[in-house]
């Protein structure tokens, strides 16, 4: 690497770093927008007792539940987790914490992690059980609850395009959680579908700026579908 | 007779109006999209980045890439946009979203509503269900109006943990269309057919009467 090139060429180079009991932010939403290869990897290299702050954690076999295979994982922050028969095992056997947060406040808790703020009122979850605990104030007549921001170790993140220093163009609802994980992380790694030269991608349309992005790695995608649901006719 | 699930969805997509940004749940919600009245615009959020849902794909539009909520294949409409996840949740926070459709297993007449945990069972989460209650000004709860051993929906307080407090202002079941306020569901209309002493008896909450109960209509 110089300069600010941020390519590399090996997902072990990608993930050099990564060490047991880390927290992992991760871009995604169902199995769409999901870095494959850098998850396979985090596999590869077995560490243990991951807290993984994530919208959902894959599928049996796929995505982030491909970790579950080796108990990798060691607490989930997810706002929705079906759609896995191991992960229920791990959950109802104790051995995988849970940590059930609604969909906007993870989107808003990584966002605010990237952006400096330790913290911040929602009304969501106020009177629900995502409440216990937490401080309640009221802003003109109504109760917000306090929530505090989230980083991590690293955020491991799915981009479409990426021009060697870092900056970012994400592809149609594959953006999903990806542009606040990429904010989030000490260390932000990205897998791509295409690394482009400097100056290729217009300025205008950049979704992440490089300054967020420490590595960079392109990848080969399966893109699995979940429903693949048809037009009638 | 009680409504099927398309027809109460025909009757929620009577409450569209020109113009509105509206978020469907899965189930009976997204039916609603179907019954969208010809002379009137809508435009679908699918919270994860989408505003402007089109037409499931054909076999050959079909991209990974491109999905709504439920992780069904879907296409852009005409006039879409895509965004992160936390410019979604902000519009849906800040209520700028006109109307939000959403399923339930109990709302109690103050308006509170479970949706996503039944103790005992295993959770799967909320999503973005406590989201959109909390940030919707006008929510429209669509559900049966009993569960199959005939035990009300409808009730003087939730037994479930909740989704959200105060939230519910409307609600389209399978007997009844209601409003909620003031501690008491108000019945406006019945389904074709079916008694009010039927909803009296099916609604375990607090039920306001009036002296006319109109029946549904439907022009389709």
């Amino acid at each position: 690497m110089s300069g600010f090139n941020k390519v590399v060429s090996s997902y072990q180079e990608a993930m050099a770093g990564l060490s047991d009991d880390m927290t992992i932010i991760a871009g995604g939403f169902g199995l769409c927008g999901i870095p494959e290869g850098l998850i396979t990897e985090i596999k590869r290299q077995g560490v243990k007792g991951l807290t993984i702050v994530s919208n959902n954690c894959g599928t049996d076999n796929f995505g982030l539940g491909m970790l579950l295979e080796d108990k990798q994982i060691k607490k989930m922050v997810s706002s929705y987790v079906g759609e896995n028969a191991e992960f229920e095992r791990q959950y109802l056997s104790g051995e995988l914490e849970v940590d059930l947060t609604p969909q906007g406040t993870l989107a808003e808790k990584m966002r605010a992690g990237g952006a400096g703020i330790p913290a911040f009122y929602t009304a969501t979850g106020y009177g629900t059980p995502v409440a216990e605990g937490k401080e309640v104030k009221q802003f003109n007549g109504r109760n917000y609850i306090l929530e505090e921001s989230v980083t991590g170790d690293f955020a491991i993140v799915k981009a479409w395009k990426a021009d060697k220093i870092g900056n970012l163009v994400y592809r149609d609802t594959a953006m999903n959680f990806n542009p606040m994980a990429a904010t989030a992380g000490k260390i932000t790694v990205v897998e791509v579908e295409e690394i482009v030269e400097v100056g290729e991608l217009d300025p205008n349309q950049i979704h992440t700026p490089g300054i967020y992005v420490n590595r960079i790695i392109k990848g080969s995608f399966e893109k699995r579908i979940e429903k693949i649901t048809l037009a009638k006719n | 007779m009680s409504l099927n699930r398309d027809q109460i969805a025909m009757r929620v997509a009577q409450e569209l109006e020109d113009g509105y940004y509206v978020n469907l749940g899965i189930g009976i919600p997204t039916l609603v999209a179907n019954y969208v009245p010809s002379d009137i615009e809508v435009m679908l959020q699918s919270e994860n980045g989408l505003l402007g849902i089109g037409p499931y794909p054909t076999e050959d539009q079909v991209d990974a890439d491109m999905i709504n909520a439920g992780k069904e294949t879907v296409t852009a409409a005409l006039g879409a946009s895509i965004f992160s996840s936390a410019e979604s949740f902000a519009m849906i926070r800040g209520g700028h979203v006109n109307l939000t459709v959403l399923g339930a297993f109990e709302v109690d007449q103050n308006g509170n509503i479970a949706s996503y945990m039944i103790p005992g069972k295993l959770v799967k989460g909320m999503g973005g269900a406590m989201d959109l209650v909390a940030g919707a000004d006008n929510i429209i709860v669509t559900m049966t109006h009993a569960d199959k051993r005939d035990n009300s929906k409808l009730l003087e307080r939730c037994s479930l943990p909740l989704t959200g407090v105060g939230c519910v202002k409307r609600i389209v079941t399978d007997l009844a269309v209601l409003e909620v306020k003031d501690g008491a569901f108000h019945l406006l209309e019945r389904a074709p057919g079916v008694s009010v002493e039927e909803i009296q008896q099916k609604t375990a909450g607090k039920l306001i009467i009036p002296e006319n109960v109109p029946e549904m209509t439907f022009d389709h």
